[in-house]
């Protein structure tokens, strides 16, 4: 745990952090929309703590995040390496701010340490990695490589251990896939079969230079993964219920992987953030955090 | 006297057998051994010998095609599910290609995948510069968490490939194409980290790893008849390096020579002068390649161009001590 002190206030007020409170697995609409902006709140605070970070693409992944730990995945924060648990690999390590709200809310450490974001000691290391902080299921920054991994581990779980009722889940960002570590790994869980393997691409259309088809365009990128054997959905991410149910229906296809393009909006939730690509590595100074944290409330 | 066995007639009429088959044999022994090793070929599983345990196991078989990239990510990925995958290319291409794939995935991640280049060095012969591997030692050794092998025969090669599946932990093991002399015989020992004397001497330490370990031999063969005692010791594992049996031999010699088939910046060479400077500094010879690439032609004639086999070494060391005269 680190001693450093922290410039803002509200990032380890008691009060700030929603009475502390860890959620469990839901399907009510209501609860689950909460959770996310929960979510929202607790990455909000934890960046403005931060001597840096990424702000607008964690904001634009809550429902994504909220859906998988609150809802679609089989999985035990007492119990990390539980072996029979669903397992998600973040792709885009960058956006690590979302995945530490979804496990601390989780339970799988204490809120409290979320403050410690990026810090010396702190267990929430600026890109995720997996021998730091319990929950954590690979080492993840440089980007690319998520869908490999999770092919990988959804490969031996299928194909070599044949367990039908595990699945495997990775989130990257849509500027990642101009890597081309991602199509050979499209081509290997499309050959393979992978229908326990479910990924998302987080299409909300800006990268580090600008927007995505300025940068290097994403044109057909629907047909563009059915063309390597996907079974693909297209949807609003940040309608919860929109992606709780596209979990679903990947789940139910069992002779292909699935492809969930998840429509995003950066910085979603937080209007001076939004569709803002300087906010993609950016953190909000302490001003801007109250601001974010009561546009946040207003929506809750 | 060393306790090492040396094959018999090893430097007069060696067996020769490329070191890869000694790593197929391994690994489908491993695999027999125990359910967790799988294995992952990018489109040459026949050239690195992997065919024989894709034909025995199937099902623990991946092929995964022309993607190196993936070939280490994947690997990863069922490293994490349990398993203890040798991941196997050519090594100009994995861990020519993909080394932050292995370094973030593998090593960083702490996943037990075994990157297994084959090919290696210089005796790749006729393909030329982009196909011959000798920077590989240099990359890999310098990532911390990385293990480092690289056999000296392929009845070593066996052996460490069932230390490697025996003690599952990120590792870089290193293999080349061509037929090369066995020096070892079947009984002899591997261990993970150590190195091995395998002839005792007084005047230097000749110290070599992989296919260079033979031409060590017949080099110290070759000075002993004209009065040179050198102390040759074999080096395996590169990386954790041996560092008592390199230290014990030189502070009785005085002086080293290193030896091995590829860069020797980062390479053996610049493990044993990273050692000697800081723990007993010594006069350290390092032969190898010299900061250029390869090019086309017979794998013995680029053994001679570089001055890479045991008679032209043992001209170098004569050439180095005779300087050293007052």
């Amino acid at each position: 745990m680190v001693s450093s002190t922290y410039p803002l206030r509200a990032a380890t007020d008691p009060e700030a952090l929603l009475d502390g409170r860890v959620y469990g697995r839901t399907d009510d609409d209501a609860r689950l929309k909460e959770i996310a902006q929960v979510l929202r709140a607790d990455i909000v605070r934890m960046l403005a703590a931060a001597p840096s970070g990424h702000t607008a693409g964690p904001l634009g992944m809550a429902e994504l995040l909220t859906a998988l730990y609150f809802n679609a995945m089989r999985h035990d924060p007492s119990r990390p390496d539980w072996e029979d648990r669903d397992v998600f690999f973040l792709s885009n390590g960058h956006t690590a701010p979302v995945l530490y709200a979804a496990l601390a809310r989780s339970g799988y450490f204490p809120l409290s340490e979320l403050s410690t974001l990026r810090r010396l000691g702190s267990r929430l290391q600026g890109h995720p990695e997996r021998k730091a902080l319990p929950g954590l299921e690979s080492t993840s920054g440089p980007l690319g490589s998520g869908l490999s991994q999770a092919a990988g581990y959804a490969h031996v779980v299928q194909n070599i251990d044949k367990v039908r009722h595990r699945f495997v889940y990775t989130i990257m960002g849509d500027g990642e896939i101009d890597e081309g570590n991602v199509w050979e790994a499209a081509m290997f869980a499309g050959k393979y079969r992978l229908g326990n393997l479910i990924a998302f691409i987080d299409r909300n259309n800006i990268q580090i230079d600008g927007a995505t088809e300025d940068v290097m365009p994403l044109t057909n990128l629907r047909a563009k993964w059915e063309s390597f054997d996907w079974h693909v959905l297209e949807i609003d991410g940040n309608n919860v219920r929109a992606v709780v149910d596209a979990i679903q229906l990947g789940k139910a296809v069992s002779f292909a992987p699935t492809m969930i393009i998840a429509h995003t909006v950066p910085g979603k939730g937080v209007p001076f953030i939004e569709y803002d690509h300087r906010w993609h590595g950016k953190i909000p100074t302490q001003e801007q955090a109250e601001t974010a944290l009561r546009c946040l409330k207003g929506h809750a | 006297m060393s306790t090492y066995p040396i094959a018999v007639n090893a430097l007069t009429e060696p067996h020769l057998e490329p070191i890869r088959f000694g790593f197929g044999r391994g690994l489908l022994a491993a695999g027999e051994a125990d359910e967790r090793v799988v294995a992952l070929c990018a489109d040459l599983t026949e050239s690195t010998q992997m065919h024989l345990f894709a034909n025995r196991f199937p099902e623990r078989y991946v092929g995964v095609g022309i993607a190196e990239q993936n070939l280490v990510t994947v690997a990863a990925g069922m490293a994490h599910a349990g398993k203890i995958p040798f991941a196997s290319s050519y090594a100009a291409f994995s861990p020519g290609r993909n080394w932050e794939q292995i370094k973030t995935t593998a090593a960083l991640n702490d996943q037990p995948v075994v990157v297994v280049g084959s090919h290696a060095g210089i005796n790749v012969g006729y393909d030329g510069a982009t196909h011959q591997m000798l920077e590989d030692i240099s990359i890999m050794r310098v990532m911390p968490n990385m293990r480092v092998i690289a056999p000296g025969d392929s009845l070593e090669a066996e052996r460490a490939t069932l230390a490697i599946a025996a003690s599952p932990a990120p590792s870089y093991l290193r293999l080349a194409r061509d037929k090369t002399p066995i020096f070892s015989t079947p009984d002899a020992p591997f261990e993970i980290g150590k190195a091995y004397v395998l002839a005792e001497g007084r005047d230097l330490t000749l110290i070599a790893t992989g296919t260079m370990t033979y031409h060590a031999l017949v080099a110290a063969d070759l000075l002993s008849g004209r009065g040179v005692s050198v102390e040759v010791i074999h080096v395996p594992t590169i990386k954790p390096l041996d560092d008592a049996t390199i230290l014990t031999s030189v502070r009785k010699t005085g002086r080293a020579v290193t030896l091995e088939e590829g860069q020797v910046a980062g390479g053996l060479g610049g493990a044993i002068c990273e050692l000697t400077a800081g723990a007993h500094p010594v006069p350290v010879l390092r032969l190898g390649m010299q900061d250029r690439y390869g090019e086309s032609g017979g794998p013995t004639e680029l053994l001679e161009k570089f001055r890479l086999t045991g008679a032209l070494v043992a001209q170098d060391v004569d050439r180095m001590l005779q300087a050293a005269t007052p």
